[in-house]
C-alpha cells in the first residue's frame, strides 16, 4: 500500500506532464499556422498592395517606395521570415495610415480592452455565483425560469443589438444615465475615467454572466440532488456549513474553467462592443483598419486577438484537466 | 407530431418563418421605394411616413420593409454552408480516423483560434464586400464548430455493427458516410442549424453595421440601425423596428436550437 501511492502520484503526474506538453505543441503549431494564415491572407490574394492602399491616384514612385517600404519587391518566404523576425522583437512595423508605429499605436489600445475585460469579470464572476445559486435553489419557480429566458435571449442578440439596446435604454430614450460614447481622454488611465466604462463594460458583464450564471446553476443543481448532499443534510449539518463545504467548491469548479473560455468570448464580443461605443481598443482598432486598409495594423490587430484567443483556451484546457476528478472524465 | 408539444421549438419556427415572411413579402407592401427621398431627415410620422423619416428623409417602414431580404437568404445561405462542410468534415474525420482526422481537426483548430467576425474582417479587407463572397466567408468561419460537434456524434456511430458491415461489403465511403452515418446523427445536426443560423444572423447582421456587409444605399436592418443610431431621440423607430426584427430572428434561431436538444434528451 505504502510503497505502491507514490508510484501512482508519480505516474499521474508524469500523465500530466506528458498531456501538457503535448497539448503546447499543438498549441505552438496552431500558432504558427495562424501567423502563416494571417500572413497569406495579406499577401497572397489578388490585388497590388500598394495600389490598394494609396489608391488609383497614386504616383509610379510613391507606389515603388511603399513597395520598396513594405517589401513586396522581396520572395514571399523572405517577406514571411521578415514579418515573423520583426512580430517576435515587438516590430509590427508602421502603420500606412498614421505613419506611427503599429506597436506603439495598438499598446494602449490592448490595455484598454484587456482593462474592461478584467473589470467586467471582476463583476460578473461574483454575480454569476449569486445569481446561479439564487436560481438552482429556487429551480422550476417563475423566477427561475425568467432568469433562464432571459440570459437565452440575451445570449442570442448580436453584440451590437445588445450595445444599441442599452443606449436606448441608458443614455438616451428612456433614462438619460450614462455617456452613449465612451472615447477615453488619452494620458489618463482607464481606471480614472470609469463612467466612460459603464455602458461597455455593462454590455460584456451581460453577455459573460448571462452564460456563466447558467454554469453555477447546473453545477448547483446537480450537487443539491446528489447522494453527499442528502447524507450531509440527514445528518443535520446546518445548511451553511453545507452550502460552505458541499455546494460552493462544486458550482465554482466550472465557474473557473470557464473563465478561459469567457475571456476568449469577450476578445470576440469586444470587436462590436467597442465599435459601438466609440471605445478605444484594439477592437475598434481592427474595424477601423479594415476600413482603411491598413494591412500593417490589420495583420498586428487580428494576430493579437487570436493570440489571446489562443492561450485563453490553452489556459482553460489546462485548468479543466487539472480541476476535473477522475471520475468525471478528468485525468486516469 | 410530438414536436408540436414542444413550446421552445415552436416559438422558435414562428419566430424564424414570421421574419422570414416579413422579408419575403415586405418589399410587396413597402408604399414607397426605399431609397426614394419623400421627406425632411428625421421627420415624425406624418401623412405619407407612417413612421417618419430616416437620415435622408427617405421612408423607415419602406426601408424597413425591404431591409430584411439579404440579411435572410445570406444568413441561410451562410448556415447552409456550414452545416454541409462541417458535417463533411466531420465525419470523414471520424470515419477515416488517422492522418486525416489529424490534418482536418489542426485545420478547424486553426480556424477556432479566430473570433468568427475577426476571421471575416482579415479577409473583406482584402477582397470587399460582395454579398456572395460575405456568405461563403461566414459559411467558413462558422464551419469549423459544427464539425466538431458532429464529428464527436460520427464517432459514436462509426465502430457500431451496420457500419462495419457496410464496410466489409466495400460499399463506396460516400455511401457509408452520408448514407449510413449521417441519417444517424441527425439530431445534433439539428440542433447545430438553429445554433449555426443564429450565429449567421449575428456575423451577417454585425458587419453590416460596421460597414463591411450590405453596402448603402441598399437597404438593410443592420445597416438601417448604424444610420440612424444618432437620432435615437428624434426618430427612434428607426432604430428600434430593424433591432427588434434582428433580435426575433436571432432569438428564433436559439429557441430552435433549444427545442431540439430538448426533444432529444427526452427520447434518450
Amino acid at each position: 500500500m505504502t510503497s505502491a501511492a507514490p508510484q501512482t502520484g508519480l505516474a499521474v503526474r508524469g500523465k500530466s506532464v506528458s498531456w501538457l506538453g503535448k497539448r503546447l505543441a499543438a498549441s505552438l503549431l496552431t500558432l504558427v499556422l495562424i501567423t502563416m494564415l494571417v500572413f497569406a491572407a495579406t499577401r497572397l490574394l489578388p490585388g497590388d498592395m500598394a495600389l490598394m492602399i494609396l489608391g488609383k491616384d497614386a504616383t509610379a514612385e510613391s507606389l515603388a517606395a511603399l513597395r520598396a517600404q513594405l517589401h513586396l519587391e522581396d520572395p514571399l518566404w523572405r517577406q514571411y521570415t521578415a514579418w515573423i523576425a520583426g512580430v517576435a522583437t515587438g516590430d509590427l512595423g508602421y502603420s500606412v495610415i498614421s505613419r506611427v508605429e503599429v506597436a506603439a499605436l495598438l499598446t494602449p489600445r490592448l490595455q484598454a480592452t484587456l482593462s474592461l475585460i478584467v473589470l467586467s469579470l471582476a463583476v460578473s464572476v461574483p454575480l454569476a455565483l449569486v445569481l446561479g445559486f439564487a436560481t438552482a435553489r429556487r429551480e422550476g419557480s417563475v423566477g427561475d425560469k425568467l432568469v433562464l429566458f432571459g440570459s437565452v435571449a440575451i445570449n442570442a442578440l448580436p453584440e451590437f443589438v445588445l450595445g444599441m439596446l442599452l443606449v436606448i435604454l441608458l443614455s438616451t430614450n428612456i433614462w438619460h444615465l450614462f455617456p452613449a460614447v465612451s472615447s477615453l481622454s488619452p494620458g489618463q488611465p482607464v481606471l480614472h475615467q470609469l463612467d466612460k466604462l459603464v455602458l461597455p463594460g455593462l454590455c460584456l458583464v451581460l453577455l459573460q454572466v448571462t452564460y456563466l450564471y447558467r454554469l453555477v446553476r447546473a453545477a448547483v443543481i446537480d450537487v443539491m440532488t446528489s447522494e453527499y448532499f442528502h447524507f450531509a443534510r440527514l445528518k443535520g449539518l446546518p445548511e451553511g456549513l453545507i452550502l460552505r463545504r458541499h455546494v460552493l467548491p462544486n458550482a465554482i469548479v466550472p465557474a473557473v474553467i470557464a473563465i478561459g473560455t469567457i475571456f476568449a468570448y469577450s476578445v470576440g464580443g469586444m470587436v462590436v462592443v467597442e465599435t459601438v461605443f466609440s471605445y478605444p481598443g484594439i477592437g475598434s482598432a481592427l474595424t477601423q483598419a479594415v476600413g482603411t486598409r491598413d494591412l500593417p495594423v490589420v495583420q498586428a490587430a487580428v494576430l493579437i486577438i487570436a493570440v489571446i484567443f489562443l492561450i485563453s483556451n490553452l489556459v482553460t484546457d489546462a485548468l479543466a484537466h487539472s480541476i476535473t476528478p477522475p471520475g468525471k472524465g478528468g485525468q486516469k | 407530431m410530438r414536436l408540436l408539444r414542444n413550446p421552445s421549438l415552436v416559438a422558435g419556427f414562428v419566430m424564424v418563418g414570421g421574419v422570414v415572411a416579413l422579408a419575403a413579402m415586405g418589399p410587396l407592401l413597402a408604399p414607397h421605394s426605399p431609397s426614394a427621398i419623400i421627406d425632411a431627415p428625421y421627420m415624425p410620422t406624418g401623412p405619407r411616413t407612417l413612421l417618419g423619416s430616416d437620415n435622408l428623409g427617405r421612408d423607415v417602414l419602406s426601408r424597413f420593409l425591404w431591409g430584411g431580404a439579404n440579411l435572410v437568404w445570406m444568413a441561410f445561405g451562410a448556415t447552409f454552408i456550414a452545416l454541409t462542410l462541417g458535417a463533411a468534415v466531420g465525419i470523414s474525420a471520424a470515419y477515416f480516423k488517422g492522418w486525416t482526422d489529424e490534418v482536418l481537426m489542426r485545420v478547424v483548430d486553426l480556424k477556432m483560434a479566430f473570433p468568427s467576425l475577426v476571421f471575416v474582417l482579415l479577409f473583406v479587407t482584402m477582397l470587399g464586400t460582395s454579398l456572395p463572397l460575405l456568405v461563403l466567408l461566414c459559411g467558413l468561419s462558422l464551419m469549423p464548430g459544427a464539425a466538431r460537434v458532429l464529428r464527436g456524434a460520427a464517432l459514436a456511430v462509426v465502430d457500431k455493427d451496420f457500419v462495419q458491415w457496410a464496410r466489409s461489403v466495400e460499399l463506396p465511403a460516400h455511401r457509408i458516410l452520408f448514407r449510413e452515418i449521417l441519417p444517424n446523427i441527425t439530431s445534433p445536426l439539428l440542433v447545430e442549424t438553429g445554433l449555426r443560423l443564429m450565429w449567421s444572423i449575428s456575423l451577417l447582421a454585425g458587419l453590416s453595421y460596421l460597414g463591411y456587409g450590405i453596402q448603402p444605399p441598399t437597404s438593410d436592418w443592420g445597416l438601417m440601425i448604424y444610420e440612424n443610431r444618432n437620432a435615437l431621440r428624434v426618430q427612434p423607430l428607426a432604430v428600434v423596428c430593424p433591432i427588434l426584427a434582428i433580435a426575433v430572428f436571432a432569438i428564433g434561431g436559439n429557441l430552435i436550437a433549444e427545442g431540439f436538444a430538448r426533444a432529444f434528451r427526452q427520447t434518450r
